[in-house]
Order: C-alpha cells, then sequence, then structure tokens
C-alpha cells in the first residue's frame, strides 16, 4: 500500500534540456491538472460552482474527475480542517503521486478563518501539508478559485524541471510507511497500539 | 472509497442443507467519499450484498460552535451561526437573532420582517436546488446538476446584491437587516424568480418520470412514519413520511402566519411513501412553494411605506436574564437555538438542535436489509449538511 512512485522523468539529461523544452513540458504539466476536491464544509460548495457552467474551471485545464487521491496532480482543500479529520488529510496527501500541488481554498483551511479559537478546529492546513497557493476568503468567489488556480499555473511554468529541485519544493516530503497509510486513524484514549500493524 | 477498508471480520458459518458459508465483513464508507458530500463516516457491516448493521460516526467536521458562542457578543454570534448548516445560512442566523429579539422584547419593523420572510424562502430555493442537482449526481446522472447551478447563480446574484454575500449573508441583525434593501431590488427579485420558475421544468423533466431514477429509488429505503417520529426526522424527510408538520405553518413566525393562512399561498407538501423518490418529491414541490411564498413576499413588501428597517442598537448589547427556545423551518428541518443569557453580553449558553443531526441519526435502523448499491441512493436522499450533525 506504500506509494513508492518514481518521479516523472523526461531523461536523464532532462535537467540540462534547453530552455525551449522545459517551457513545453511545463506548459504540458500546468494545463492538464487533475484536481482532487478534498470538500469539507461551506467552501465545497463553491468550489462546485466554480466546476460548474457559469465559471468553468475545465477550460484552464483543471479535471475534476480524479477518481481519487492517486490520480491527481492537485489537491484542494476546501473547508475547515478539524483535529479528526487531519490525519486522513494527511494520509491522502501521501497517496498522490509527485509532483503534486495544494491549493488551500478558504479562511478555514488557510488559518482557521472564523474557528481561530476553536477547540478542535486545526489553525490551517498548513500545519499538515505543504500548500502552494491560499486563496483567502470565507467563501471565496468562485473567482478566486479561478486566479488561485491561474498563480498555480504561473508557479508551475516557472519550476525547473530538474527532480532533486522539485523535490526540494516539499519542504515536509518524506516517503510514508505501509503502516502510516494503513493503521486506524483514531485509537481509544489509552490504547493506542505499540508498534504493531494491523492485517 | 479511499478509506474502503477491512478492520474486522466475524466469521458466520451456515448450518444446514443449502447453508453457504459466509463471513461478516465491515466496510467504512468516509470519512472522505464522493457520496457522502461532506465528512460522514458510515461503519457497515455488509453479509455480502446486504448490510446487516450500519454504524453513522459523526465529529470529523465538529468545529465546536457552540462552546464559541459563549465567546462572542450577540453580533458576533451571527457569523459562526450561519455557518453550521452552509447551504441554509440565511435561515440559520434569523434563529439566533429571532431568539435575541423575543428575550429583549424587541418590536422588529413590519418592512424588516417581510424581507427576512422573502430572504429565507429565497435561501429555501437555493438548498433544494443545491440537493435536487446533487442527489442524481449522487446517483450518477450528471446532467441535473448543472441545471440545478443555473438556477442557483441566478438566485445568489439577487441575495448578493442585497447583503453582499453569495453563500453566507450576514444580512440579519438583532432587531432587523444590516440595511435597506437596493433601489429596483424587489423587480429583480421577480424577475429571478420568474426566471427559475419558468426553467424548473428542464431541471423536473430529468427527474420525475426518468425511468433510471425511478428504478434506483421507488419502495427503497422506506422510513416510516413510527420511525421518522422515534428519532426525531422533520423537513422534507419527515413529511415525505407522512408527518404532516412544519413550522411556518404550527408556530408561525415572521410573515408565515399570513402566508400559510387561509388564501395564502403557502401550503405544506406531504406524501405517504416515505421512499427515496418521495423525499425527491416533497423537495421539488417544496421549491415550487417557495417561489410562490417569495412573489407573494415581494408583493408584499412593494405595498409597504417606507420606513426603517431595523433598530438602533445600544452600543453595547445586553440580554436580560433568562432562558429561550427558538426553533425555525430550516430548508432540511427544524433549527432550534435554546439560549440562556445571565445578563451578560455574551450567552452564557446556546445550545443548537440542528435538523440534520436527527435526520441523520435514523440512518441506523433504515440500513440494515438493505443493498450495498441502494446505501448511496439512501444516504443521498436523507438530504444532510455534515456541518449541521457535527456542529
Amino acid at each position: 500500500m506504500a506509494v513508492d512512485l518514481p518521479m516523472p522523468r523526461v531523461g536523464p539529461v532532462s535537467e540540462h534540456a534547453p530552455r525551449p523544452i522545459k517551457v513545453v513540458l511545463n506548459w504540458g504539466r500546468r494545463y492538464s491538472l487533475w484536481v482532487f476536491n478534498f470538500g469539507l464544509a461551506c467552501c465545497a460548495i463553491e468550489f462546485i460552482a466554480t466546476s460548474m457552467g457559469s465559471h468553468d474551471f475545465i477550460r484552464l485545464g483543471v479535471i475534476p474527475f480524479a477518481p481519487g487521491p492517486r490520480q491527481a496532480d492537485l489537491m484542494v482543500v476546501s473547508g475547515t480542517v478539524t483535529d479528526k479529520m487531519a490525519p486522513a488529510i494527511r494520509r491522502l496527501y501521501d497517496q498522490m503521486p509527485e509532483p503534486k500541488y495544494v491549493i488551500s481554498f478558504g479562511a478555514c483551511s488557510n488559518s482557521g478563518g472564523p474557528y481561530w479559537d476553536s477547540y478542535s478546529v486545526t489553525k490551517g492546513v498548513d500545519q499538515i501539508i505543504p500548500v502552494d497557493v491560499y486563496v483567502p476568503g470565507c467563501p471565496p468567489r468562485p473567482e478566486a478559485l479561478l486566479h488561485g488556480i491561474i498563480r498555480l499555473q504561473e508557479k508551475i511554468a516557472d519550476e525547473s524541471l530538474s527532480s532533486s529541485r522539485l523535490r526540494r519544493k516539499y519542504a515536509a516530503h518524506r516517503t510514508p510507511s505501509a503502516a502510516e497509510l494503513s493503521r486506524p486513524l483514531l485509537f481509544t484514549p489509552g490504547h493506542e497500539p505499540v508498534g504493531e500493524e494491523r492485517p | 472509497m479511499t478509506e474502503a477498508t477491512t478492520s474486522a471480520r466475524e466469521l458466520t458459518v451456515g448450518v444446514g442443507a443449502g447453508g453457504l458459508a459466509t463471513a461478516d465483513m465491515v466496510l467504512n464508507i468516509g470519512p472522505q467519499h464522493p457520496a457522502t458530500h461532506g465528512v460522514l463516516r458510515l461503519r457497515i457491516v455488509v453479509d455480502g450484498e446486504r448490510i446487516v448493521s450500519a454504524e453513522p460516526i459523526i465529529g470529523y467536521m465538529h468545529r465546536g460552535a457552540e462552546k464559541l458562542f459563549e465567546v462572542r457578543d450577540y453580533r458576533q454570534i451571527i457569523v459562526l451561526a450561519n455557518r453550521h448548516d452552509w447551504l441554509s445560512a440565511f435561515a440559520n442566523e434569523l434563529g439566533v437573532v429571532l431568539a435575541v429579539e423575543d428575550m429583549l422584547g424587541m418590536e422588529v419593523p413590519q418592512r424588516a420582517v417581510w424581507a427576512r420572510t422573502l430572504l429565507a424562502e429565497l435561501n429555501r430555493v437555493l438548498n433544494h436546488l443545491m440537493f435536487l442537482g446533487s442527489y442524481p449526481l449522487e446517483l450518477g446522472a450528471i446532467t441535473p446538476v448543472f441545471y440545478a447551478f443555473r438556477e442557483r447563480e441566478e438566485l445568489q446574484a439577487v441575495m448578493e446584491e442585497a447583503s453582499g454575500g453569495r453563500m453566507h449573508y450576514m444580512f440579519n441583525r438583532v432587531g432587523g437587516l444590516k440595511e435597506d434593501l437596493p433601489a429596483g431590488w424587489l423587480g429583480r427579485v421577480t424577475e429571478a424568480v420568474a426566471a427559475v420558475r419558468r426553467r424548473l421544468p428542464d431541471l423536473e423533466r430529468l427527474l420525475v418520470g426518468n425511468e433510471i431514477l425511478e428504478a434506483r429509488t421507488r419502495g427503497v429505503g422506506v422510513l416510516s412514519r413510527d420511525l421518522a417520529l422515534g428519532h426525531g426526522v422533520s423537513g422534507p424527510i419527515a413529511r415525505a413520511s407522512g408527518v404532516d408538520v412544519d413550522l411556518r405553518r404550527d408556530t408561525p413566525y415572521l410573515g408565515y402566519g399570513e402566508l400559510f393562512g387561509p388564501g395564502g399561498p403557502g401550503r405544506v407538501v406531504t406524501l405517504e411513501a416515505g421512499d427515496c423518490l418521495a423525499r425527491l418529491e416533497v423537495l421539488l414541490e417544496q421549491t415550487r412553494v417557495s417561489l410562490d411564498l417569495a412573489d407573494a413576499c415581494v408583493d408584499r413588501l412593494a405595498g409597504l411605506p417606507q420606513g426603517p428597517i431595523n433598530v438602533k442598537l445600544p452600543k453595547v448589547l445586553k440580554v436580560p436574564e433568562g432562558q429561550i427556545y427558538c426553533a425555525t423551518e430550516n430548508p432540511l428541518g427544524f433549527n432550534g437555538y435554546y439560549l440562556v443569557s445571565r445578563g451578560d453580553k455574551t450567552p452564557w449558553r446556546l445550545k443548537l438542535r440542528s435538523a440534520s443531526f436527527n435526520n441523520v441519526s435514523v440512518l441506523a435502523e433504515m440500513l440494515p436489509g438493505q443493498l450495498i448499491a441502494d446505501m448511496v441512493a439512501i444516504l443521498g436522499s436523507m438530504f444532510f449538511v455534515v456541518g449541521d450533525i457535527d456542529k
């Protein structure tokens, strides 16, 4: 179950590819972002509104038909992240193949938003996964998400193709172990399994 | 889907002729699952394709709103109150201000009463359109949701023009509304309502009489009247099971006494079947009733003389000591606020009775005996908002 996918490569000399090649490759990547919507709360409704006819982010190459995180390039975290939900978000992020991008959509996933002093809300999804673009608002307008997507695409266009540099981007990157991906997310207090793995 | 794991196996060995050795399997649906449109988790024990028992596991969206109410003053509470059920924001904030106004014994200007009624009904249409689009989506029909969102955008534009928000309006204030309605706004409401009513058959044609949809929903997930009453189910789901209750008619607030009175456009939609199809049909019919109510409110507002739309509040708003329970008919069911004040500028306790919590609790009784394939159809037809369950 562990995700041990190799970094997509264009060849051993891709790091020294001439600039036009880099432009073409990044152009291909930036306009085919299969998105995985981590819809949590109110903002998920605005995410859906953005995917519908009047705003239509598919024209920007964002494709909302990824069957799951394993087929997605982009994760949009839209809504309040609670401490109970946080391990699941981390796990699904770990399941995404690299290179992967995250847009934090809305005040709650940026910083906790109106729930900044709640006892059960994670104060920003960037505490558990690295975030590329933050979209402010409560909830942000669909136009704001479109703007965030364009910002992300600009960021992708500027990326170097060297896989070592791409990897460095993930400050919090680490390859999770199989146990981390398959163990139960929650335990009864005082009954945490110690070092044991489920079948 | 992504979290579907088997976590325990119980072995039941069949005895006797024709007995097949089967093993019960525990299946986790959610918390992140496309069919739960939110983060509801279901723990289901299945025997083959048949569900043996089901348990909704809630709390993934628990944001502690009730505790936060206690450290917000009465103006700030509205911000959090309209976010627990994000599809009926206006109705949620309405409950809070009605409770506070009742405690203060405040008289609200007539124009504010009717403007609130109008906005609450528009919000109800928005909510119902969302479910009319998303429920077929869960059954595998992608098209209706595009029609539903076209109408939603139409109405959201009107709501936004008045309040400034597309979803969370923050337009209610204790004593009235935030500000007066824009000039010429009522005309644009009439146009928007007429446009939605004109195009609603486009959506309806895809749902009513659709063979595939009927095959998936007719007779599936029947909720009996007794079960609905026993679990405190309310709103369109209860009315689809023959529970004839609607707070707009039974304990009138705002302008509903007149609208649901004799000769008024208001009527309570009830069906007897109690299956998934009945729940969808109640929603569709309620949408039409709400559009009629909105038109009636516009007429009423147009006939009112100019006047204030809110009451000037003191700098520090303190609610006298006491308690009150104020329930309103949210789009999804009863939404009650139990407000206990000790005379401070913040409530001592503000308990929230949300519709979806009760509506979802009935799943544990409804799902056993059903097929896994019908599970999504039943789950979607309960029309819940996860924030409304977990608060």
